[in-house]
């Protein structure tokens, strides 16, 4: 495959390398160290800046407004957005704007224009909640939430658990068990506005990320009209699992940045540091952390733009795409923890981004997916049917 | 443990707070009657963690503020929103010295 990149490419990245360069780390060097957010001036700011270069809205189809990119341009993108202390799970704080969530664009009309319209213009925030306490990783099995049909409406009863945002959101995709089948032919998915009576975010859930909690959730007899429905009826299963594909690319890809600006601070720091009367960069140990976080970088870089590629090129990316996200979390995350060793003391201090990282990769390697999942996804494609 | 912060109110004075370790976590200060005035943290960014913070507290609101009660935590922002979600919930409003930040925080219904 050619992962050199087109001349449009070459100057969306620099153009994004730039921004964050000097409009983003400046901010952040007087930001608490696991500040989450911008002050509101400056988030406007850099707003209208990337609405003037035509970057906001990333993620919103190009029928709907959006900047119409390919994957694997918004997946070089991710790589640049995420090369600050919170770029992680904040790139750029947010500035190049959401899409909202995925699935409302197979919404019907009628939904668009109550839900997925005002999304996109920022006068109504969505949330997503499929995992429940009985487990995420096999959402079509571990769902208990039950929705049963009352005339011409839906009682749903049960709790959801780490989800993001709900706290704020007006609005949730809520998948619900809707049938006597057990697995993924008996979910459906509903659009639930939070001020529906028996929507409950009943407490915060403290994270490895300080910046950011997750909630859980609790539906007393919440009563919710058909129309709410989004797609079929025990078709909910399928939008839940498309959206888990679809987003592995870009997710991958975001882990990348981090691990490229510990590299490049780690050399920095061997070059200058000197130990035993020499350079860091002259020990072997250090020279072989440096090599082997090299080789992490670049082969989590090659995966994640294969996907991107054969995902822009109409092919199945389905086995490339549960690969880059296994193999750039883990990857970024030995990187993190070389860079880690290479700082010393200082590099498990809040003086710098590595401790934020170290932390929130960990969790990269658990959420959309942990590991053992697309280990499990890619043994299906390459084995064959037979071996579900 | 609880979710709400419920350790007893020690007075705010500079004896006070020179005593406390320079340690990150999240503080409500109080009136002399025990209202809540302001709910903060201490973070990476204070020079002497929860020192300084109650300091700035003490510089900004002393004329106000007579106690304070606090908890260390490494997850000082997401305990901090926390707090001022059920102080909303409890009380209807936020804190008198925080009303600016109610757009920001969000809803939570605990049992």
């Amino acid at each position: 495959m050619d992962f050199s990149l087109n001349e449009e490419q070459q100057l969306i990245v620099e153009t994004t390398r730039r921004f964050v360069q000097s409009e983003i780390l400046p901010l952040e060097d007087e930001l608490d160290p696991d500040a989450g957010s911008l002050d509101p001036t400056d988030q406007d700011r850099l707003v209208a800046m990337t609405k003037s270069m035509g970057f906001y809205g990333l993620d919103i189809p190009e029928e709907y407004g959006g900047p119409g990119l390919d994957t694997t341009t918004r997946a070089l993108m991710a790589i640049e957005m995420s090369q600050h202390r919170a770029g992680l799970y904040n790139p750029c704080y947010g500035v190049f704007g959401g899409a909202g969530l995925a699935q409302l664009y197979e919404a019907t009309d009628a939904q668009k224009e109550r839900w997925l319209y005002p999304t996109l213009r920022g006068e109504k925030k969505g949330c997503f909640a499929l995992t429940e306490p009985s487990g995420g990783s096999d959402p079509a099995r571990a769902i208990q939430t039950r929705g049963i049909k009352d005339g011409g409406e839906w009682v749903l009863s049960g709790s959801k658990l780490y989800i993001s945002g709900a706290d704020k959101a007006d609005y949730a995709l809520i998948f619900a068990r809707t049938s006597d089948d057990p697995g993924r032919n008996g979910v459906t998915a509903f659009i639930v506005d939070t001020d529906t009576p028996g929507f409950h975010v009943r407490r915060v859930v403290h994270t490895l990320r300080a910046t950011h909690y997750a909630t859980e959730l609790q539906f007393d007899e919440m009563r919710v009209p058909e129309e709410n429905i989004l797609g079929e009826v025990n078709g909910g299963f399928a939008i839940a699992n498309d959206r888990l594909s679809r987003q592995r690319i870009p997710y991958a890809a975001g882990c990348i940045g981090p691990a490229i600006k510990a590299q490049e601070m780690s050399i920095d720091w061997a070059k200058n540091r000197e130990t035993f009367g020499s350079p860091l960069a002259e020990k072997q140990a250090i020279q072989w952390m440096i090599v082997d976080n090299e080789i992490d970088i670049r082969h989590s870089r090659y995966c994640v733009l294969e996907a991107a590629q054969k995902a822009d090129s109409g092919e199945r990316f389905r086995t490339e795409a549960a690969m880059a996200k296994l193999v750039a979390t883990e990857a970024s995350s030995r990187v993190i923890d070389r860079c880690i060793q290479i700082h010393g003391g200082v590099g498990v201090t809040k003086d710098l981004p590595l401790e934020r990282w170290y932390r929130e990769l960990r969790i990269r390697r658990v959420g959309e997916g942990p590991s053992e999942v697309q280990r499990l996804i890619m043994a299906r494609d390459i084995l064959g049917g037979s071996f579900k | 443990m609880g979710i709400r912060l419920e350790k007893a109110w020690t007075d705010l004075n500079a004896e006070t707070i020179a005593s406390l370790p320079a340690q990150l976590g999240v503080y409500q200060v109080a009136d002399s009657q025990g209202t809540v005035l302001s709910v903060g943290f201490a973070g990476a960014r204070h020079l002497f963690g929860m020192r300084t913070a109650l300091q700035e507290e003490l510089n900004l609101h002393g004329d106000q503020a007579t106690k304070f009660r606090f908890e260390f935590t490494s997850n000082y922002r997401s305990r901090w929103d926390e707090l001022l979600m059920l102080h909303l919930y409890d009380h209807g409003q936020l804190p008198s010295h925080q009303q600016a930040e109610e757009s920001r925080i969000g809803r939570l219904s605990p049992n």
